[in-house]
């Protein structure tokens, strides 16, 4: 019997066994964020501990970071405190920190791959619980709580006990106009929110492979989302493709030898799984959420659910979104008018899902009293976006073109909703009051869907405006 | 080594509803800081600011153990969420089910997630909600809680259960101890060692 590239990966960084069933698992790659980092630095200092392994941990500010162009020291007091904090930290312990103004800075999830620190066979942490998004190149990524992010900045290793592992096969190819982000909100409105919990969860079939590794990272990233806080997908030749010639990937003959290492990690054709859950990639259409979790959506061609169209058990909050929501059950969604057009975030900030969204974009304008941004994922993003022209399709049509950082997926910088504005938002979780407004409201959709939306000033089936 | 937890004693506050996320626990503004110490003035603020939240609720006040239904903590792997729920006096929990990133940031502070069904969690919180004074017993040992005439069978993951009863829930301290092992194992990672030829 074969093994799962999780086991692989999970036995081949085992330190030792700890009472109780869990095991001391080495941590390749360290990430490091500044919001979820600080307390983590103060702990050691409070114990006299440095950093066990600071040439494998790389700092990035990316959560508090304006997005306009405002330069240190920020006007918001507190985000200030936040990055002289975490500069203080890299330089007292010896860690790369990629500043706002870095050329390799931008969302932590999007730089790591893209400067090749994410590599397939690796096993990765972040306080952060999108880390997933690293999957999609082979890795086995963990978002960890500030505790966690202590304990690898002083020994490169977490207590942890396994997963289990359940294969999620998408068969078949996607039809035009479906991207990665609908597959993964299908996945997640068929498996539940808390579907996940105690699995990892391993993407496969031929929807997947044939997916670009910016789209594998979409569905990676959102397996949280689904209660999985782990999910990936085997590395193969676009893996391989994906990294050659990245800066901290392995250069010449040493890259060959790696290749050969992360091949051998793959999950091998006879591995047993846990579970297998099977999709046919046909019949995912472009998904829209209605509610306050990512499982609550609906195909864009589809209606607002009936509470009386749930279990019993679900009912109250079903009737809890949609009061929050202000949506009627049984109106078509396509047609729920927005305010705000939001396309970026770990999600969907990458070059492609820029390129899809200026395709719709190209030569129509935001809807009037629509108020649209575009944040790209990272430094590198936007100067390859600008370098195509992305930046003046974005501009012409009306959208505000920013700087890099996590901007309103969660909004801790000052761009946010107010009041209760609707936001079609091409980010990951649509919870109350995710958007930076007690009352706003998030409908997840792809950053295709997201431009259509504002376009038209509602949602809008984007198949209908792809030529 | 940390304290042992084996026994948590204390009146309880019952939330209802699933999928309680860590943004309503504690709004992402309020993690603008690079200390825990403020937290607790601002747990569930968005979701109280409508008012009849449970925390307001003076025939709580004191509470020290939340009782909530099914994946609770889902979201954020923000240790703000425990943290604000810790500072504001929670000391234990019991639920249908914990979502994972938040279960284990529970335990790293020291604080019990113990689970039951869903029948028992409503009877539960139905106990409490008709009568606040209620004593409940978290017994880690035993793994019950008891209140009232009622003692119910609960369930924890056998490795965190182990982290908290023996006083190993501070999982640095544990990780530390290993010392050259780390050392040998990232020898045997060929990405340590920038896939150089052996």
């Amino acid at each position: 019997m074969g093994k799962t590239l999780f086991e692989k990966v999970w036995e081949a960084h085992t330190v030792r066994r700890l009472p109780g069933g869990q095991v001391q698992l080495f941590i390749g790659l360290h990430l490091v964020h500044e919001v979820t980092s600080p307390q983590a630095f103060q702990m050691l200092r409070d114990r006299g501990l440095g950093v066990r392994f600071p040439e494998r941990t790389f700092a990035t500010v990316d959560h508090i970071v304006p997005t306009d162009g405002t330069r240190r020291p920020y006007p918001d007091s507190l985000a200030e405190q936040m990055a002289a904090a975490i500069e203080r930290n890299a330089r007292d312990f010896g860690v790369t920190l990629f500043t706002a103004d870095d050329p390799r800075q931008g969302i932590v999830h999007v730089t790591g791959p893209e400067l090749g620190l994410t590599q397939p066979g690796m096993t990765i942490a972040c306080g952060d619980s999108h880390t997933a998004t690293h999957g999609a190149l082979g890795a086995v990524a963990f978002g960890i709580g500030t505790s966690q992010v202590r304990d690898v900045l002083a020994t490169q290793c977490l207590a942890m006990a396994p997963l289990k592992v359940r294969r999620i096969v998408v068969d078949g190819a996607l039809r035009p106009g479906v991207y990665a982000k609908d597959v993964i909100l299908h996945v997640i409105e068929r498996l539940g929110v808390n579907g996940g919990v105690g699995f990892a969860y391993e993407y496969g079939g031929a929807a997947i492979a044939a997916m670009s590794l910016e789209e594998r990272m979409t569905v990676c990233n959102m397996s949280i989302e689904g209660g999985a806080r782990v999910g990936y997908v085997n590395p193969d030749a676009a893996t391989y493709a994906y990294l050659r010639g990245r800066p901290y990937a392995p250069q010449g003959a040493a890259f060959e030898r790696a290749v050969t290492w992360w091949t051998s990690m793959a999950s091998d054709a006879d591995a047993a799984y846990d579970d297998t859950v099977r999709f046919a990639a046909e019949t995912i259409p472009p998904t829209v959420t209605w509610g306050i979790n990512p499982a609550q959506s609906v195909g864009v061609d589809g209606r607002i659910p009936s509470v009386e169209s749930f279990p019993a058990a679900q009912q109250a909050g079903v009737r809890e979104a949609l009061e929050y929501m202000g949506l009627t059950p049984g109106a078509p969604v396509a047609g729920v008018r927005i305010d705000v057009a939001f396309i970026g975030s770990c999600t969907n900030g990458r070059l492609a899902d820029l390129r899809e969204a200026a395709r719709v974009v190209r030569g129509r304008r935001v809807a009037p009293g629509v108020r649209a941004l575009v944040v790209p994922g990272s430094q590198q993003v936007r100067a390859a976006a600008e370098a195509e022209g992305l930046h003046e399709i974005f501009r012409e049509a009306g959208f505000e073109w920013r700087h890099p950082g996590c901007s309103m997926c969660l909004a801790m910088n000052p761009d946010r909703l107010t009041g209760r504005q609707v936001c079609a938002s091409s980010s990951n979780r649509n919870f109350k009051g995710r958007q930076g407004s007690p009352t706003g409201r998030t409908l997840l959709m792809s950053p295709a869907m997201v431009a259509a939306a504002a376009v038209t000033g509602a949602v809008t089936d984007v198949r209908s405006m792809l030529g | 080594m940390a304290s042992q937890v084996t026994i948590v004693r204390g009146r309880a506050v019952p939330l209802r509803g699933a999928a309680i996320d860590t943004d309503r626990i504690i709004p992402a503004r309020y993690l603008r800081t690079v200390t825990f110490a403020e937290l607790g003035a601002h747990v569930f603020e968005d979701d109280r600011a409508s008012g009849g939240h449970p925390f307001d609720d003076p025939r709580y006040r004191g509470a020290s153990v939340l009782v909530v239904n099914a994946n609770f903590g889902c979201g954020s792997s923000r240790e703000h969420a425990p943290q604000a729920l810790m500072r504001w006096g929670i000391r234990a929990f019991v639920g249908e089910s914990f979502a994972e990133i938040f279960f284990g940031n529970c335990v790293a502070n020291g604080l019990p997630c113990v689970t039951a069904d869903a029948a028992r969690i409503d009877e539960l919180q139905a106990a409490i909600e008709s009568e606040p004074q209620l004593q409940l017993t978290i017994d880690l040992r035993q793994m019950t809680v008891a209140y009232g005439q009622r003692c119910i069978q609960v369930s924890m993951p056998s490795g965190a259960r182990e982290q908290l009863v023996s006083g190993g829930w501070d999982s640095l301290g544990q990780l530390l101890e290993a010392g050259p092992q780390v050392a040998a194992t990232a020898a045997r990672l060929p990405y340590m060692r920038q896939f150089a030829a052996v």
